[in-house]
Parts: C-alpha cells; sequence; structure tokens
C-alpha cells in the first residue's frame, strides 16, 4: 500500500504546462530523490500533493485522502523552498508555534531543535540567524509529530559539507522509521549513497524511476577503468585492450557494464605490466544528464 | 485551539514590533494631551469633564484607530504569502478561517490594548484634576467599546487589501488608500454635495444615511452628544437625528462583520 500515489498528474498555468503526466508512488521507509532541471516542475508537483496549488488533470492520493485534506496534513511534514521565518521570534518560539499546529508535545520542539543542531541558538531572534541555521529550523519543522511522509525541497541549500551529512543521517534514521521522504535537489553527488530511487523530471514529463543500478543498467552508458602501467608499458597496455594513453603511465578504457569483469580479468592477465587498476563507475550527474536528454519512452 | 496558537504568535510578534508599540504610545500621548486641552474650559453648562475629554479624544480616534487598525492588517496576508510561511502554514492542519480568525484576535487585543491604556489614563487624568470619581464614566466605556468595533471593520478590510494583492508593498499603498477615502474624502465629498445641494432633497433624505454608512462617521455621531458639536453643520447633527442611535450602532456593528467576511472570501482564493 503506497503512502503517496501520483496518476497522471498533470499542472497547467494557463497555456503553459508545467508538470505533465506524471505518474509515480512513494512507500513507507522509502528515500527517493526528485531531480530536474530550473522549472522542471518539481516544487509545482510538491505543492500540488499538499493541496497547495490546484490539480489541473490527474490524482494524487496521499496517506488514503485527497491533498489538502487536515488528516493528511497531521502526518505530513513539508520544507518549502524559500520561506523566511518571521524575525522576531526565536528559533524556539517558531518551532514550539508548529508543535502546538500539530497538536505535540512543545518538548518535541526542543528535542528536534538539539537534532538539527541549534541547541545553542534556539532562544536566539531569527533575525540574527546565518543562512544555513534558517534553513535548519525549516528542516526541524518538517520532522515535527513523526510524519509519516516528508516532502523536502532543496532541504541542503546553503547547508556546509558536515550539516550536510548530518542531514543525510536523519534521513536515513526517519526511513529507518517508516517514514516515506521525498526530497528534491540540485547536489547530485551527495545523493547516490542516500537513496533508495531516483525521479528525474524534465520539461514536466517523468523521464526516469528507478534505483541507481537500474539507472546505470539502462542507460547503457560506459563504465571507464583507468589503468595505471608500471614501466614504460603504457603504450603496449593501450595497444592490447585498445585503449586511450592518457598520460605515461596510464591508459583509459571504456566497457559497458556487463564487460567489466571480463576486462578486469584481461587485465589481470597482464601481470607484471599493470601497476594499479581503478573503476570509475558511472556518475549520477553523467546519469542525471542521460536521462534529461531522453523523451519517457526511451527510459 | 488552532486560533488560540495562531493569535499567541501573532502577539508575541506585535509585543516585539516597534511599530505597535509607537502606536500604543502615541494613543497614551494624544489621549492625556487632548483631555489637558479639553479640561480647560470645565464647568461651562454642567457638561461632565470626561465627556469632553471623551469628545476630544473622538476627533481624534477617528482618524487614528483606523490607521492603526489597518497598519496592522495590511501585511497579515499578503506579508506572510511573500516570505513563504503562508505556504507552510497551510501545510498544517489548520484552515484559512483559523489563521483569519487568530490574527484578528490578536490584532484586537493589541488595538484594544493601544486605546484602553489611552482612555484609563485619560480617565484618571479626569479624575485626579476634579478631585471627584463620583461621577459616571460611560463616554470613556462608550469611546472604547465604539473604537474596538471601528478598528474592527478596518481590520477586516486591511485582511481583504492583503488577500486580494500580492505584493505587500502594493497591499500597504492600498491600505492607506482606504484610509484617505473612508476617513477624510468621504466627508469632504457628502460636505460638498451637501453644500450644493442647499438644502434639498439629497440634504434630507439621502444624506444622513450615506452619512451613517460609513463606520467612521456612525462612531463620530455615536461618540458626540449634539450639544457638543456646535462647530460641525447643522447638517449633520440633523444626519444623527434621523440615522438615529440603532442605525448608527447598526452601521459599526455590521462593517466588522461584513470586512471579515469579504476578507474571508478573499483569502480563500489566495495561492500561497
Ligand atoms: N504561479 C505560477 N504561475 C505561472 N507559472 C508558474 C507558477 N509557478 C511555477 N510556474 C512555472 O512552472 C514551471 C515549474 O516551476 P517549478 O517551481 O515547479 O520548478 P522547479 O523544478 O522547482 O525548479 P527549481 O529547480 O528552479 O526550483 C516553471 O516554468 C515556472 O515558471
Ligand atoms: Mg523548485
Amino acid at each position: 500500500m503506497s503512502l503517496l500515489k501520483l496518476e497522471k498528474v498533470t499542472k497547467q498555468y494557463g497555456s503553459l504546462t508545467t508538470v505533465n503526466e506524471v505518474s509515480f508512488s512513494l512507500e513507507a521507509g522509502q528515500r527517493v530523490a526528485l531531480l530536474g532541471h530550473n522549472g522542471a516542475g518539481k516544487t509545482t508537483l510538491m505543492r500540488m500533493m499538499l493541496g497547495l496549488t490546484t490539480i489541473t488533470s490527474g490524482h494524487i492520493d496521499i496517506l488514503d485522502t485527497v491533498p489538502g485534506d487536515s488528516q493528511a496534513r497531521r502526518q505530513t511534514g513539508y520544507l518549502p523552498e524559500n520561506v523566511a521565518f518571521h524575525g522576531a521570534l526565536t528559533g524556539r518560539e517558531q518551532l514550539r508555534h508548529f508543535a502546538r499546529l500539530k497538536s505535540v508535545p512543545v518538548t518535541m520542539a526542543d528535542d528536534l531543535l538539539h537534532r538539527v543542531g541549534l541547541n545553542d541558538a534556539a532562544d536566539r531572534r531569527i533575525r540574527t540567524y546565518s543562512k544555513g541555521m534558517r534553513q535548519r529550523i525549516g528542516l526541524a519543522q518538517a520532522l515535527i509529530g513523526q510524519p509519516k511522509l516528508v516532502l523536502l525541497d532543496e532541504p541542503t541549500s546553503g547547508l556546509d559539507p558536515v550539516s550536510r551529512h548530518e542531514f543525510y543521517e536523519i534521513v536515513h534514521e526517519l526511513a529507518g522509521e517508516g517514514t516515506a521522504v521525498l526530497l528534491s535537489s540540485h547536489a547530485l553527488s551527495e545523493l547516490e549513497t542516500s537513496t533508495d530511487r531516483i525521479i528525474i523530471l524534465s520539461q514536466g514529463r517523468l523521464v526516469a524511476n528507478n534505483d541507481l543500478a537500474s539507472l546505470r543498467r539502462n542507460a547503457r552508458l560506459p563504465v571507464r577503468l583507468n589503468v595505471t602501467a608500471t614501466a614504460n608499458t603504457a603504450d603496449q597496455i593501450a595497444a592490447e585492450l585498445g585503449g586511450q594513453r592518457v598520460n605515461c603511465s596510464s591508459v583509459e578504457l571504456t566497457c559497458q557494464q556487463d564487460e567489466k569483469v571480463a576486462l578486469l580479468g584481461q587485465i589481470t592477465r597482464l601481470g607484471e605490466a599493470v601497476k594499479d587498476v581503478n573503476v570509475i563507475p558511472v556518475s549520477l550527474e553523467e546519469l542525471y544528464r542521460h536521462y534529461s536528454k531522453s523523451t519517457p519512452e526511451d527510459q | 485551539m488552532s486560533i488560540i496558537n495562531v493569535a499567541r504568535i501573532e502577539l508575541l510578534i506585535a509585543r516585539r514590533n516597534m511599530w505597535v508599540a509607537t502606536s500604543v504610545l502615541m494613543m497614551a500621548v494624544f489621549s492625556l494631551v487632548l483631555t489637558l486641552a479639553g479640561g480647560a474650559p470645565t464647568g461651562s453648562v454642567g457638561v461632565s469633564p470626561l465627556t469632553v475629554a471623551a469628545t476630544s479624544i473622538t476627533t481624534l480616534s477617528v482618524y487614528l484607530v483606523p490607521l492603526v487598525a489597518l497598519l496592522l492588517s495590511f501585511d497579515a496576508i499578503s506579508g506572510e504569502a511573500e516570505r513563504g510561511t503562508l505556504a507552510l502554514s497551510l501545510s498544517y492542519p489548520l484552515s484559512r478561517a483559523e489563521i483569519l480568525i487568530g490574527k484578528f484576535l490578536a490584532h484586537f487585543l493589541v488595538l484594544g490594548f493601544a486605546v484602553g491604556v489611552g482612555l484609563i489614563l485619560s480617565g484618571l487624568l479626569v479624575v485626579w484634576q476634579t478631585g471627584n470619581a463620583d461621577m459616571s464614566f460611560f463616554p470613556l466605556i462608550r469611546l472604547f467599546a465604539t473604537s474596538l468595533a471601528l478598528g474592527s471593520a478596518f481590520l477586516g478590510l486591511g485582511y481583504l487589501v492583503s488577500s486580494l494583492v500580492r505584493q505587500p508593498g502594493v497591499a500597504s499603498g492600498a491600505a492607506i488608500a482606504i484610509w484617505l477615502v473612508a476617513v477624510v474624502l468621504y466627508d469632504l465629498v457628502l460636505l460638498g454635495a451637501l453644500v450644493s445641494d442647499g438644502g434639498g432633497v439629497f440634504t434630507k433624505t439621502f444624506f444622513p444615511w450615506l452619512l451613517v454608512a460609513n463606520p467612521a462617521d456612525a462612531f463620530r455621531l455615536l461618540n458626540m452628544p449634539d450639544v457638543l458639536v456646535p462647530e460641525l453643520t447643522s447638517g449633520i447633527s440633523n444626519a444623527g437625528l434621523v440615522s438615529g442611535f440603532a442605525g448608527q450602532l447598526t452601521s459599526l456593528l455590521l462593517w466588522p462583520v461584513l470586512a471579515l467576511l469579504l476578507a474571508w472570501a478573499a483569502f480563500r482564493r489566495v495561492e500561497p
């Protein structure tokens, strides 16, 4: 049973179609990344799920009810892309307010402040917060009340590398507790290890929806192998394996995913001539570029 | 419960708002100054000094109360929509009606505080001046209650503007325009029509009702006993008699309800 199910969801602003027949679903405990270029429709999609904007056609089922239903809202956490909290309030006051709105004890707000590392700044006015600190307030409020579904629109924007890491740890914990997390992001490298599934939108259309391994397999993008030669054997290795010499001691080879093991065997057989081998898997960024160019039919 | 939570956070914000503090101070200072100034000719024709004070304060409140109310309310919806907090609030289990009523409750309390402090200080001043606490405080109580009704009407109008206009900058301009029209231009136009009509049909039939239809004028008429308004044209005191106490009270009570309902209707159509 899905927590969130979209069926041919379309959004039009006048004659502009910004989300075009998007269908996918989200199960409990899944961490799903929503990717796409600027204006691809990620924010619009999330706003439709929450009932903040109308759906032109199609259907969204969220927590067994319709978007905007108060039962669904009670169990959903949302971090908007752009939100500026009132500068006159302290972080604690703001978060306790949200806890009250979700009818959970205010001590939960205090715990969350701790969890996002704002404990020391909790009683200072939000006006005095840095960008990343404001972002953490936003994150903390999205986690209030142990939501079943969390929608995070560019949650890591403005966070420093350590905070990003901590953020993905929180997401991991949430998923472990059975919460489904849908997050949009432009920072691809950090998503590779921290999501279960990737959805790519392009011009409002869904062009990919799969786990990373399947995306790699289906894209059939070449894997790169970097072979380092021992002495002056680089030319010989290049000739033998059919690769490209990049500098005096290393050779770059490309092959399909399913040929990789065979090729590695070939390299091993060269024995002494080979000093080191590096396999460079297809990065999410390359996959993203590949799928963004494609049409929904060839995914 | 959500209403109380919205009101609570709004009050917290208002408490730290320089502009709210300024309004409270301004109302207090003006009330005191007008009471002092009005206190000079006491003893004349048996009018209570409190009535004199209330009348002086009324002439000012009719401008200040709508102004404070509009300044409290014009940003309430458009500002939150702009900052993105409206979208966030609406992702919580919270209805638009609850948001609007919660904000209204908070702003109503702020207004009550601003008006109340000034009137209490004025009352104390009069008691101290006359050395007599045994008098009817009705004029001050009436002024307080009607100020709140007048303020509520303009709070509602402020929320209406704030919902109809997306940009807070434009909303503030529109709020000032409403204030100018309702408390300044409306009376000028009516007086102009009165003069050119020269006591004709307009003066007798339409004018009294047009006058009382404006909550600011209804407020003025309710708080100014005719004996004390020789400076106003006889047309206006006659108008007060025609529409009567019931008409004035109806106008003053109907406006807040109407304005809030319109604001709610407009707010329902705001896309956060
Ligand atoms: N209120 C609106 N009126 C008209 N068009 C809109 C509105 N909101 C969004 N759009 C359009 O919808 C499209 C998708 O916007 P959206 O904000 O969903 O993109 P996004 O994927 O979130 O992009 P980004 O990565 O820049 O945040 C854009 O072309 C945008 O111009
Ligand atoms: Mg966006």
